[in-house]
């Protein structure tokens, strides 16, 4: 047996996170993933009224802000049986938008550029060369000799305070950073910059959504923004779309291209097998077809041969969760239990997280940009085929690069232009039909003594399913499936891993104790574990027996 | 000066004039009801600190939207907030470090500070089953806050779940969740909100820096100067309750015009915050603004007494 190295809390994620991996020759070969914080929300959500629902779940997170009320309030409109207006949806797709925007922004330099950026190292950077390297390969605002001495100045302060604060004890000189002096600069500027426009492009939310995070405007049936359907609120959406879009493209995608560019190794580590879209932003009432990101199931890296999905084959599997044992059953079927106790942390040998283990028929599955990309990809999607083959292209990395840490990161990037570029075309049918006199944002329903539904998504970090049960009008059951159960789920019954487990098998480590290259990998991910965690008791009175291993 | 001069260019390289951030200086100062005299120390505490205070940032049972929240502080930026005017020596969400070298920050800050750093704390503390529900490094909640709270100069908890348990502590609160008030047995400064908003906080901390002392506070923990009076009673729409001009249905005329969401369900008048003076992110807009009822989110157990929350009060 290996050497065992466990990191926990991971940082800069959201939520309560540890991993745990067993090396043995300088590589991994066994991994743990847990969540190791359990809330309970959809045990609280029984007995509720269906149409509070997306303001409880909402809740599970922070950072993924908006999604799952999106796809709550889905649920219970597919359940009731009512068909929003154009409007509504129109206004959907440009919050969501929204929302990838920011959220792809904050991850890339605020939550996963640390792994790849030594600040430290930026110090000792020659500011002209620097000017000189941001004007080759960006097209940013703001740059020139000047700029980066005032930038590195600042830093230099920052360090001569002796008060590191958030930046202090981290793996800086790290052999495993491989990027010169004046691109981590660069790359430090622009976290900066970027700390700047996340909350601009935040404002997106507030506009139709009364604030961010947690907007505050949506409802079973429709929007309450009628009010902010008006020339002025539409074009401040419109200018801050195109200020964040600027970003992406001027500033985000080739600071991307060139932090990939030197570690183009990591293009070969971090893979996993299966891949799993729903699919987002309906075009029209027709669903999967109008998706504009499509949904799509790919077995085996076979990009070639896309599957359909049909969410009848979702299932959640609790064998190694800290949950009573029964076996895997889909979402509207489950009943599952959190033990009564104090858990205990048991990897390798039993039960060691508070996630489940969602699959698809029976493969574990990848969920996320890198999945909703390569299902793109496979349909020939007319925008995302050429941003992914012209950034093959520009790296120089065949098309099996894809299937690692640096092709989820890459993923992540490319259809944040996408889906920024396709806003626009929203913004253009919401403004037409304002013009023509069509402020329609809610339609009336009515609550049916009994209903099931379920509200499909796909969000910043993956397949998002929601599912409700309704008896006299309330909720009798709810449960979701949300992206980081999907990645950082444990083993099933047969032992088979989930994706990050899996993606960490093989793994170099350089220094065990400060195992630098874990984080990238799990980063890639975007992991968001507060609301992975989640069970259903569909008897909250019934006294649940205590089940000791 | 030298500092205070560097400051004003540097804001100004970014845009923002002096004259813009004094315009702050003095809606920040008026939120935190001090007189006109304290816009010049106001706007001191942010340009020169000489030494920037240590803030310990515990992560408990929550969704980190209060983190986000603060995030989208825009005056100060976020970055002025981390890089000068702060030492955030402890945050999950944005540290570097991972893993036992993140403790160790703690354990250092909690030590070489004693006494001296202000403890803010995001989300509610699990104390059924022994804490075991919500745990950092092998720690419960419970334990992390017995151990570091205590030897705070002040704690300020953010948002609602670590004020009064929040979400997690709603019916049937299968954790056992409580704020940090309850489960410690302590009195706390309450910023609730779900989120809150960040200019709430930065008034809270920037009194502290100027005064040296914590503003004044309600019954609940909570700073007068931003939860004195009900949304109902600072709402823009109030006229309209007044002169019974109600909404009935979403997306209606009268939804349209602009009506009271009274009998939509709006929680206002049951609700202090100051969410209709100062909005969200940078005076954008706020729920009711956007044409949606006040849930109440800043009262103490909101899920379980404001719900359902689209029934007329």
């Amino acid at each position: 047996m290996g050497k065992r190295i466990v990191v926990d809390p991971i940082t800069r994620i959201e939520g309560h996170l540890r991993i745990e991996v067993e090396i043995a020759g300088g590589k991994v070969v066994n991994a743990w993933s847990s969540g190791q914080m359990f809330r309970g929300i959809e045990m609280i959500l029984q007995g509720r009224d269906p149409r509070d629902a997306h303001h409880f779940v909402q809740r599970s997170c922070g950072v993924c802000t908006y999604v799952h009320a999106v796809s709550s309030v889905r649920a219970v409109e597919n359940a009731v049986g009512v068909k929003i207006p154009a409007n509504a949806r129109l206004l959907r797709n440009l919050l969501h938008g929204a929302q990838y925007q920011h959220d792809h922004i904050v991850h890339f330099y605020h939550l996963h550029a640390l792994d790849w950026v030594d600040i430290v190292s930026a110090l000792s950077a020659d500011p002209k060369k620097t000017a000189a390297l941001a004007d080759n390969v960006s097209e940013a605002p703001w740059g020139g000799t000047a700029y980066y001495k005032s930038v590195q100045n600042r830093i230099k302060s920052f360090v001569d305070s002796g008060q590191l604060g958030p930046f202090a004890n981290a793996y800086w000189g790290h052999s495993a950073y491989k990027l010169p002096p004046e691109a981590n600069l660069m790359a430090t500027a622009h976290y900066i910059e970027a700390l700047r426009l996340q909350a601009k492009a935040a404002r997106m939310h507030a506009i139709f959504g009364g604030k961010n995070p947690h907007p505050q405007s949506l409802v079973v049936g429709g929007i309450t923004a009628i009010r902010d359907l008006s020339p002025d609120r539409i074009a401040e959406f419109l200018y801050l779309t195109r200020e964040t879009q600027d970003f992406v493209k001027k500033v985000y995608i080739p600071d991307l291209l060139a932090v990939a560019s030197f570690y183009k190794d990591w293009g070969g580590i971090g893979g996993t097998t299966n891949f799993l879209a729903y699919g987002d932003f309906p075009e029209t009432d027709a669903e999967p077809e109008s998706l504009y990101m499509p949904r799509g199931l790919i077995a085996n890296r076979d990009v070639g041969a896309l599957k359909p999905v049909d969410q009848a084959s979702v299932t959640e599997d609790v064998t190694y969760g800290w949950y009573e044992k029964g076996d895997a059953k889909h979402p509207w079927s489950g009943e599952t239990k959190p033990i009564q106790e104090d858990p205990e942390y048991r990897p390798g040998s039993g039960q060691y997280t508070w996630l489940k283990a969602p699959r698809y028929e029976d493969l574990s599955s990848e969920v996320g940009p890198l999945a909703r990309v390569l299902v793109a990809y496979g349909k020939g999607h007319k925008d995302i085929k050429p941003l992914v083959d012209s950034t093959l292209q520009k790296l120089d990395v065949p098309v099996t690069a894809l299937f690692s840490t640096l092709g989820r990161t890459a993923a992540r990037g490319l259809e944040t232009i996408a889906i920024g570029n396709r806003m626009e075309t929203w913004m253009g049918e919401l403004l037409a039909n304002v013009k023509a006199g069509d402020t329609s944002t809610y339609e009336p329903w009515e609550m049916p003594d009994k209903a099931q539904g379920f509200g499909l998504n796909d969000v910043p970090r993956g397949a998002l399913g929601h599912w409700i049960d309704i008896e006299g009008g309330k909720i009798k059951n709810y449960q979701y499936v949300v992206p980081s159960t999907w990645n950082f789920g444990p083993r099933d019954s047969k032992g088979v891993l989930g994706p990050v487990e899996e993606s960490l098998i093989g793994t170099p480590i350089a220094d065990p104790k400060k195992p630098l290259e874990i984080l990238r990998t799990v980063h890639s991910f975007d992991p968001c574990i507060a609301c992975a965690v989640h069970v259903i008791d569909p008897d909250s009175n019934e006294v649940i027996k205590v089940n000791v291993l | 000066m030298e500092k205070e001069k560097e400051f004003y260019e540097r804001l100004n390289s970014k845009g923002v004039s002096r004259r813009d951030f004094m315009k702050f200086c003095t809606f920040l100062t008026a939120t935190m009801g001090l007189s006109s005299s304290f816009v010049p120390k106001v706007a001191e505490v942010f340009a020169a600190p000489k030494q920037r205070p240590p803030v310990v940032w515990l992560h408990f049972g929550e969704c980190t939207g209060c983190s986000e929240g603060l995030l989208r502080s825009m005056y100060p930026w976020i970055d002025e907030l981390v890089l000068e005017i702060l030492s955030v020596e402890y945050h999950e969400t944005i540290m570097a470090a991972a893993g036992h070298q993140a403790e160790e920050n703690l354990h250092n800050a909690v030590e070489k500070y004693a006494g001296k750093f202000i403890c803010v704390v995001e989300g509610a503390i699990a104390t059924k089953f022994n804490g075991g529900y919500g745990k950092v490094a092998g720690k419960s909640f419970l334990e992390i806050a017995q151990e570091v709270v205590p030897k705070a100069a002040a704690t300020v908890c953010i948002g609602s779940c670590s004020s009064f348990g929040g979400i997690p502590a709603a019916k049937p609160n299968p954790g056992g969740y409580k704020g940090v008030g309850d489960a410690l047995g302590i009195k706390t400064l309450n910023l609730p909100g779900c989120p809150p908003n960040p200019i709430n906080l930065v008034g809270t901390i920037v009194n502290y820096l100027l005064l040296g002392k914590l503003p004044a506070l309600d019954e609940l923990g909570r700073p007068l100067f931003a939860y004195g009076k009900t949304i109902h009673d600072t709402c823009p729409r109030r006229a309209h309750f007044e002169n019974d001009e109600f909404v009935e249905e979403f997306g209606s005329e009268e939804a349209a015009l602009g009506y009271c969401l009274y009998k939509m369900g709006c929680r206002g008048p049951e609700t202090y915050n100051n969410c209709a003076v100062a909005k969200f992110n940078d005076g954008t807009s706020w729920p009711v603004e956007a044409g949606h009822p006040c849930i109440g989110c800043s009262q103490p157990d909101f899920w379980d007494s404001m719900t359902p929350f689209y029934e007329e009060l």
